[in-house]
Formats: structure tokens, sequence, C-alpha cells
């Protein structure tokens, strides 16, 4: 459609990337049909399932509610970021060995979403079930869960995840 | 979605220049960007609001914080000043939402969210809010988690943000900017009853630019409880903000607002006047609840709140008392 392409920049798992869009397009979108990135996933496309997480400026957000066009200049990590070449992060490894998926359709939402929970938590952000809000949290299973609970998982593999992400907190 | 000039505006004053009826301002756009998708809203243009030097959340020497608009609900709820001396805006902000969304939404979108009504939400209905004379379907319709206090003929959404419902109990004032200058809106202005005009959410005008937010010193211990129909990661049936001063089993002093049930968060004053100067007990309590909750008129389908919100009175404020 005429006049609604718009140019941005943005640099994706350290690669920097000059993009032609349509001012319409989620970060989602684009990661997955203009970069080929099809780690992340479309759940609900309405911030309710988590499966669309990436590392946003280092944060976890829900790609499908970020218009691109709004991230101009921004660096983004997505599930393809996670390893450090062939070696998976600490966190990817845990998923494995505590089996945290069963389809795997929502681990790229939940590995992504867990690493940037584990972030705020070193940083002492507080959850809705922490007691005392003026100290550090202990991340616990019942921290854990609250944290993690915007990622939906349809095969109700949760035990394995907060297991996983139990192992892998610092 | 219709197609839309995106801008980001670096001052307030550029944001106002830039703005007509047609525009909207983009927060974290975790509502908006729904909205537009969903159809709801349809802008012409979009102007970013993320930029504008309202990002701080600052101390001033009265004891009060000023926070500004473009502050992401995750950095207000991380904030050490916040979390030591309101508690109850911390779980409030930390109740609703994901953890991702909260680190992109913002504080002004988080106030000038909409309602979660779902009529509100699908253009193939009727809805009076979202446009004006078509009615309002969910009277008799779908309304269980619709308002009992404070509705009209014409709408009985509730508004959806938990935030807004403990800066009613803080007595928050909310700082503007339009055409007409600077305004300082208190938290109970700022937010409408439907009436006969439940498009307007708000007291602001076309274009009002929301910059900060400011709450004042609160010396009683405070907290927030919210009632949902699972445990995390869901909107709130009926919730409450509210503090209590409680010397020698005597309530000196106490706030309570009640979310989920009114159109706006809703500022429980007649329980509160109830309260004071008697002893906490459960019997007060009650009877200050039943004082409130008798202007209450609740739909077909959600009589269940009027036990919730009761019960949520009772408990909290008992529990603030056993912490004196
Ligand atoms: C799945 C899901 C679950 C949620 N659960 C909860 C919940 O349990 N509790 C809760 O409280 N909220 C909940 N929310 C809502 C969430 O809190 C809001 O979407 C968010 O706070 C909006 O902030 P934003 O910055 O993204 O706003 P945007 O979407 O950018 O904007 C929202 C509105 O505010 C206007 N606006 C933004 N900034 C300004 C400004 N400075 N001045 C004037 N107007 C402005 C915009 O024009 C728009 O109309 C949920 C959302 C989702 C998607
Ligand atoms: S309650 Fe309000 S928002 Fe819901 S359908 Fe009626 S008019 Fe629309
Ligand atoms: S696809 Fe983004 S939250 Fe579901
Ligand atoms: S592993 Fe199937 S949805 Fe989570």
């Amino acid at each position: 459609m005429d006049g609604v392409d718009t140019s941005i920049t943005l640099t994706v798992n350290g690669r920097e990337h000059r993009l032609r869009i349509d001012v319409r397009s989620s970060l989602l979108d684009v990661l997955r049909e203009d970069l080929g990135l099809t780690g992340s996933k479309k759940g609900c496309d309405q911030g309710q399932c988590g499966a669309c997480t990436v590392l946003l400026d280092g944060r976890r957000a829900n790609a499908c509610l970020a218009l691109a066009v709004a991230q101009d200049g921004a660096e983004v990590t997505t599930v393809e970021g996670l390893a450090d070449g062939d070696a998976l992060s600490p966190l990817q490894r845990a998923f494995i060995e505590r089996d945290a998926f069963q389809c795997g359709y929502c681990t790229p939402g939940q590995l992504c979403s867990a690493t940037g929970m584990l972030e705020e938590a070193a940083r002492g952000w507080p959850s809705a079930v922490t007691g005392d809000l003026t100290a550090d949290p202990d991340l616990d299973e019942t921290e854990i869960r609250e944290r993690m609970s915007g990622n939906l998982c349809r095969c109700g593999a949760y035990e394995g995840i907060v297991a996983a992400v139990k192992e892998a907190r610092a | 979605m219709r197609p839309f000039a995106y801008e980001r505006a670096a001052t307030a004053e550029e944001a106002l220049a830039r703005c007509d009826e047609e525009t909207r301002y983009l927060g974290g756009g975790t509502n908006l960007v729904d909205l537009m998708r969903l159809g709801v809203e349809r802008p012409a243009r979009l102007v970013d609001v993320t930029r504008l030097p309202h990002d701080r959340i600052e101390e001033r020497s009265s004891g009060a914080l000023r926070i500004g608009a473009a502050v992401r609900n995750s950095d207000l709820t991380a904030h050490p000043a916040v979390r030591r001396h309101h508690p109850m805006l911390v779980q409030a902000v930390l109740s609703g939402a994901s953890g991702q969304i909260r680190n992109q939404a913002t504080v002004g979108g988080n106030l000038l969210q909409r309602t979660r009504c779902s009529y509100f939400q699908d253009i193939t209905k009727p809805c009076n809010k979202r446009e004006p004379g078509t009615g309002c379907p969910a009277i008799d319709g779908e309304h269980h988690n619709l308002a009992i206090l404070g509705h009209s003929e014409s709408c009985v959404a509730t508004h959806p943000s938990d935030m807004a419902v403990a800066l009613a109990a803080l007595d928050a004032t909310v700082l503007t900017r339009g055409r007409g200058g600077e305004r300082a809106i208190p938290l109970a202005d700022f937010y409408r009853l439907p009436g006969s005009h439940p498009e307007r959410d708000t007291t602001l005008e076309p274009g009002e630019l929301v910059t900060a937010v400011e709450v004042p010193p609160l010396a009683m211990p405070s907290r927030y409880r919210k009632v949902r129909e699972r445990a995390s990661f869901a909107f709130a049936l009926v919730s409450i903000a509210a503090a209590a001063d409680v010397r020698d089993g005597v309530v000196r002093d106490c706030r309570i607002a009640l979310g989920g049930v009114a159109h706006r968060p809703w500022r429980a004053r007649r329980a509160e006047d109830h309260l004071r100067g008697r002893p906490l007990t459960r019997e007060n309590l009650a009877g200050a609840a039943d004082q409130e909750l008798a202007a209450a008129h609740p739909l077909r389908d959600n009589a269940y709140k009027l036990r919730l919100a009761r019960n949520l009175i009772v408990r909290t404020l008992l529990e603030l008392g056993e912490r004196a």
C-alpha cells in the first residue's frame, strides 16, 4: 500500500539490519517475515500467551504488541541468539535436562522470558508474591511461577519449566 | 489495520503540536496496538511519547513522589522509594498483566487503558462507549465481570487498571499539559462515572497529555489485594487498596479504594468515615462495608461481587491491624 512504508534499523542477535517495513508491522512480524527468524512464535497476537517473548534492549517483552516502527534503533535478542555458537546457555541446557517441553511451541518464549526474568530477580526486582518489598527476593518455586505467569504452555510442561528455571538461577 | 503516520516527539510542546482529532499518543502500545488490530481504535497518526523527558521518579522535599508518565510499570515497582513508602502501589502494579507487559507499559498508558468489556472490543456489536447512541448489550448480556456501583443505563463497564485503584487510595494527582496549559487533576476528578457519556473515561480534554502522577506521602501501612479467576495474569473481579493507622485497637485513619466494581476506581469514603475512631473489629468492618455497598446495584449476574468486596474490606483491614 502506498505511503505506509518506512525504514528502521534493528540490531538482532548482534547483527545490524536496515529494513523497509509496513508501518503497521509488529516487531514479531518483522522478525519472522522479514528476517526469517521463526523461533519467536505467534500464539495469540494479543499479549496473552508469551510465545512471542524476546529481549528488547535487554528486557523481556511481547514482540506481538510492540510496533516495529517504535523500536527503531533497538537491540533485540531472540531465541536464536541465546546460545553462544553451538554452546547452549545454562537455561537452555536445563530445559533439555528437565524435560521442560512437549510440543515445544511455547519454548522459545519461555526461554527468552526466563532469561529476562532471572536478570530482573538478580537486580532485586520484587514480584506480586514477594513478602518484604524492601528485601532482595528469594527465587523459590512460588516466585518463579508468579514471575513466569505471562508464558502459557498448552502442553502443561510447567513442572519441568519451573525445575529448569530453578536449576539455572544464579 | 488502518495505515497511520508515526512520529516521535522529543518534548511535550512537540507532542501537543502534532496532536489532532485523529491522533493517539503511543506509550508502550500494549493496549492501543491491541485495540487498533481489533479495529476499535483507528488513528491516522501516532505520536510516540515514550521519549519525552517524563521517564523519571523524583522525590520532592515534601515527601511526595513525582512519577513521570513515561516511566515503565516495571521501573515503578523496582524503585526503592516506591517500595519503601507505598507497598500498595507496588503490589497493585505487580498484580497486573505480566512481567513482559509491565516492561513495555508506561504509567500514562496504564492510567488511560480502556475497559475490557467484551462488547467494547468487538466492533460487530453495538456499544455506547465505542459508538455513542448504539446501545449497551452488556446490561442484558454478558456482564458477570462488570460494575455494581455508579453505573448508568448507558454503560456498566469497569475500569481495568490495578494501579489506578492504589492511586485513588493514595489521593494522587494527575499532572497534564494541554492547549490551555498545565493542570493538576486530583485522581478523584480524573476518572468519570459513565452517566450519559460513557465514551469519555476521564475528564481529560481532547489531546491533553499526561506528564506525571504525583503521590503525596502516606504514613500508614498499606496493601493491595486482588481476587481473580486464576492465581496470576488476569484482570480483577474485585480488588482493594487499603491503608490503616491502628493504635490500641482503634482505627485512627484509613484509606479504602475498590477495583473491578465501577467505571472508575471506587474510593470507599463512606466506609472510611464509618471506621475512623472505631475499634478495628470484624463487626465494625462489616458495618463499614455495608455502608459503602448500600449504594450498589448489582446486575443479573454479578451480585457475587458484593460479597467479595465485603470480605475483601473485612479481611484486608484486619490484616493491616494485626501488623500495627
Ligand atoms: C494480556 C494482558 C493482560 C493485562 N492484565 C492487566 C491487569 O491485570 N491489570 C491491569 O491493570 N492492566 C492489565 N493489562 C493492561 C496493561 O496494564 C495496559 O495495557 C498498559 O498499562 C498500557 O500502557 P501502555 O504504555 O502500553 O499504553 P498504550 O497502549 O500505549 O496506550 C493506552 C492509552 O493511553 C493513551 N496514552 C498513553 N500515554 C499517554 C500520555 N502520556 N498522555 C495521554 N494519553 C496517553 C494512549 O493514547 C492510549 O489511548 C493487561 C494487558 C494485557 C495485554
Ligand atoms: S458496558 Fe459500556 S463498554 Fe460494555 S457494551 Fe455497554 S456501553 Fe459498551
Ligand atoms: S503472541 Fe505475543 S503474547 Fe501471544
Ligand atoms: S511445550 Fe507445548 S505449549 Fe509448551
